[in-house]
């Protein structure tokens, strides 16, 4: 891998706030160092980029609806650990304020600023009959496994769980 | 040639480079940007980051508690 063609591909499988910090901590990092940077979201992690921040009916049929409504938008997002039925994500917001560190929100405009190639999941969309347009404008594009594999060809890659 | 400043002493990592790296990203080529930041890991990164994207480091200056990182636009 030479200088030229440093490249980071990040896999974010969770919904959780936490591993979305996590993820839009390592993305915007690497791309204000110059690394080419994919973030492919499938499953839970859809739920960070949905437009609609809160809990809404999104998606086709009984199922889907009902899905999409208990998971809610990236304000929903629970915390990995300790989440105490939601407060501890905004609890933790603010205490992240409070020290100075940067907030999801942040990140997720950072990492637009940076270029940062944010994908989501051709297949996990279908699943939970989630469109494009419900997710944010930021969503570049919605692939599958071999154009993912395409973009992360020779870099490196990491799987958010 | 102008010169521009950005304290980023009150940021943590990523939004450290991020603010330099978009710093940069708007200035003109030829322009300085004066960076304010704290020793350890912005004093480290900071400027060998700017240095893998091509800039030019022009002087590390240490003012007090803080340095100051003077950075050319290529």
């Amino acid at each position: 891998m030479s200088e030229e063609t440093k490249k980071l591909s990040i896999i974010c499988f969770s919904g959780d706030f936490d591993k979305a910090v996590a993820a839009f901590t390592l993305a915007t990092g690497a791309a204000a160092v110059n690394y080419e940077v994919h973030v492919f979201f499938t499953f839970w992690g859809l739920n960070i980029l949905k437009k609609k921040p809160g809990r809404t009916f999104v998606g086709k049929g009984f199922m889907a609806r009902m899905f999409n409504f208990l998971m809610g938008g990236p304000k929903n997002l629970p915390l990995s650990r300790l989440n105490f039925a939601g407060i501890s994500p905004k609890l933790m917001t603010g205490m992240m304020k409070k020290r100075n560190v940067a907030t999801l929100e942040e990140l997720v405009f950072a990492a637009k600023e940076l270029k940062v190639n944010l994908i989501a999941c051709e297949m996990a969309m279908h699943i939970l009959g989630v469109k494009k347009e419900d997710l944010i404008e930021e969503v570049m594009e919605v692939i599958g496994v071999p154009t993912f594999l395409e973009k992360s060809k020779d870099g490196q890659v990491i799987f958010i769980s | 040639m102008a010169t521009h400043t950005i304290d980023i002493t009150k940021e943590h990592c990523p939004m450290t480079f991020v603010k330099v790296k978009l710093a940069l990203a708007k200035i003109a080529r030829g322009d300085l940007l004066d960076v304010l930041l704290t020793e350890g890991e912005p004093l480290t990164n900071v400027p060998r980051s700017a240095e893998e994207q091509g800039q030019k480091v022009r002087e590390v200056r240490k003012e007090g508690e803080f340095y100051h990182v003077l950075i050319e636009r290529t």
